[in-house]
């Protein structure tokens, strides 16, 4: 038990530090944006808090559930065959724990229309869920997010960077 | 040939934007442009006991080459320097090959207030085509220089100039999940930067209200794509859409009344109709592939959109009241994120070549030719300037930074941020006078 709370304390106290800093700066600037600075402090801290932790298998860089994302062909929302397995897994740990939530956050790589990118970003996060779905899990575990060419994993304007870029992220909260 | 003009952090904080100036971007500008008419701009005289804090003649000149239908004579290179119509002698500048001649003055008539004279000649003819006095204040020294460049372009093309319009932008900084991102609005050249919004988290897709007094953008403050329109007289903003999934690619009707946009709350990504009074939507698509970046037509009867329905990504356009979607491009196997031109002759659109380069097109809607203006391998976001003489768009390749061009693909300049990188721009309408 010890093991397993250590993390979850810790966790708590990063978010409570970055809760602080966000409100630290509001005043500087304008106020619209840095809200949206406090929220992601608190979304952080509800993550924290919902009690999903029975399972002590996704903290395990060992277990099958270690393996967070999948990536797709350029142009694609395809997953591809090997990565089914994967999603498999993380389908049967929401079948599990009916009250887990895994946000599928959907990205692309730089080329093309920004905007285009979010939504093959979307398809490809919504693809996912699908497969998910029909493996157990519930629409309302598996909130889809797009941030298409926004947010790359590696920098670098090649082919090595782009196929690590289009991706999907199973992101458990918290975590 | 590439002649760099450091830009000028200005001073003067412009009252009409909510948030004060920021570091500004660093213009250069295409030199040596083919089939460009010669041109000659003469330093303006001025009787100004103090140095004025701009170069009005330099800013015309600037202009007038950046468009691509003007070859301005490098100031060093004139034989005489005339600044009022007495001193012009045509026979100099038809020796210098140069078709038309642009003289002016600068004339005080307060501490901080100028009258500019300028008079445009046709050399060949031998004849004043126009002149007028213009007065300005201090503050206004730029955008009257502008304004000024516009009534050159417009005498001499027959079309209306577009110097003096803006462009919106967002700018990042930092790395990694460290970053700020800045949506800004600029002059047309570049000069004059002010902050409209600031945020941890990406900002896309500014689109101008007919009016140019408010912006709608995508912002993903709260960690998800949501619609915000602001005022950007006052700074005040509400939020426009926030439905689940993607809230996106919003486009202004040209009657201001409505936002085209993309929403995706009802399974995959769909052209939607918001009523910014009342925000009621009227869903305009459906199909089970990707429908985005939607553009209206300038008389608001049809929305030009891209959509996979036909494997890869093209350009389709349906009636604003819905229906049966035809297909516009076939050239290549990718045509995304088009805008429409404010004439409704042409569309700017990303374009991918045979050799897999990410570049920009104009698609003439008569003729049915696709062009491409770029040259680079990683363009993107192009937006017609209000005359549809011109497009911005982000040349994304090692570090983004904006580039325009005209709509020939002859002449641009780029637009680089020193402190990071600059992507998503939206070219105004023109301003109301």
């Amino acid at each position: 038990m010890r093991a397993i709370w250590k993390p979850v304390l810790l966790a708590f106290a990063v978010a409570a530090v970055s809760g602080c800093s966000s409100m630290g700066k509001k005043s500087t600037t304008d106020a619209g944006a840095e809200t949206g600075a406090l929220g992601d402090g608190a979304t952080t801290g509800v993550g924290v808090g919902s009690g999903t932790f029975q399972g002590m298998s996704i903290d395990d860089p060992s277990s099958p559930l270690a393996q967070r994302v999948i990536y797709f062909e350029l142009d694609s929302s395809q997953v591809r065959e090997a990565d089914r397995a994967v999603l498999t897994n993380h389908a049967a740990y929401l079948k599990e724990n009916p009250q887990a939530v895994i946000t599928l956050e959907g990205h692309g790589d730089e080329r093309g229309s920004p905007e285009y990118n979010i939504a093959l970003g979307e398809s490809r996060a919504q693809a996912v869920r699908q497969l998910m779905e029909f493996q157990g899990a519930t629409a309302q575990q598996l909130p889809t997010v797009s941030y298409g060419e926004e947010k790359p994993a590696v920098d670098g304007h090649d082919e090595s960077a782009w196929s690590q870029n289009r991706r999907v992220e199973l992101i458990y909260p918290g975590r | 040939m590439i002649k760099i003009v450091r830009a000028l952090l200005v001073g003067t904080l412009m009252s009409l934007w909510a948030v004060a100036a920021q570091a500004a971007l660093t213009i250069e500008i295409n030199q040596g442009v083919e089939g460009a008419v010669p041109i000659a701009v003469v330093p303006f005289g001025s009787s100004s006991p103090q140095a004025l804090p701009q170069d009005v003649s330099a800013i015309i000149a600037a202009d007038l080459q950046r468009s691509g239908r003007f070859a301005p004579l490098p100031a060093n290179d004139l034989l005489s320097r005339p600044t009022e119509a007495a001193q012009v002698n045509f026979r100099d500048w038809r020796v210098l090959g140069v078709d038309s001649l642009v003289i002016g003055n600068i004339e005080p008539t307060g501490p901080d207030s100028y009258n500019i004279r300028f008079q445009v000649f046709d050399v060949l003819r031998g004849g004043q085509l126009i002149g007028y006095t213009v007065p300005a204040t201090r503050a206004q020294l730029r955008r009257v220089a502008h304004q000024i460049a516009d009534q050159i372009y417009e005498a001499l093309t027959g079309e209306r100039g577009a110097f003096n319009t803006k462009i919106a932008y967002v700018t990042t900084r930092g790395s990694g999940k460290v970053k700020q991102y800045e949506l800004q609005i600029a002059d047309s050249d570049g000069y004059g930067p002010s902050t409209v919004v600031r945020t941890k988290q990406p900002l896309m897709s500014p689109t101008w209200a007919p009016d140019a007094s408010r912006i709608a953008y995508v912002s993903f403050e709260k960690r998800r794509a949501e619609i915000y329109m602001q005022d950007l007289r006052t700074g005040s903003r509400s939020k426009l859409a926030s439905f689940s999934g993607i809230n996106g690619a919003p486009s202004w009707s040209p009657d201001g009344t409505r936002l085209a946009l993309t929403l995706s709350r009802d399974g995959n990504p769909e052209i939607y109709i918001l009523r910014v009074a009342d925000g009621s939507l009227t869903r305009l698509t459906q199909s089970p592939s990707i429908d985005t970046e939607p553009t209206w037509s300038p008389d608001g009867q049809s929305i030009v959109f891209t959509s996979d329905r036909g494997g890869g990504p093209q350009l389709y356009q349906v009636s604003a009241g819905g229906g049966q979607a035809q297909r516009l491009t076939f050239e290549g196997n990718y045509n995304a994120s088009p805008d429409y031109s404010a004439d409704g002759k042409r569309l700017s659109m990303v374009h991918r070549d045979g050799n897999g380069n990410y570049r920009i097109a104009v698609y003439e809607l008569d003729t049915r030719m696709l062009r491409v203006v770029s040259e680079g391998r990683l363009d993107e976001s192009p937006s017609l300037a209000p005359n549809g003489r011109m497009v911005i768009y982000a040349a994304s390749d090692a570090r983004g930074v904006l580039a325009t061009s005209s709509v020939d693909g002859r002449a641009g300049q780029r637009l680089t941020f020193q402190e990071g990188a600059v992507r998503e721009p939206a070219w105004s309408p023109f301003l109301p006078k």
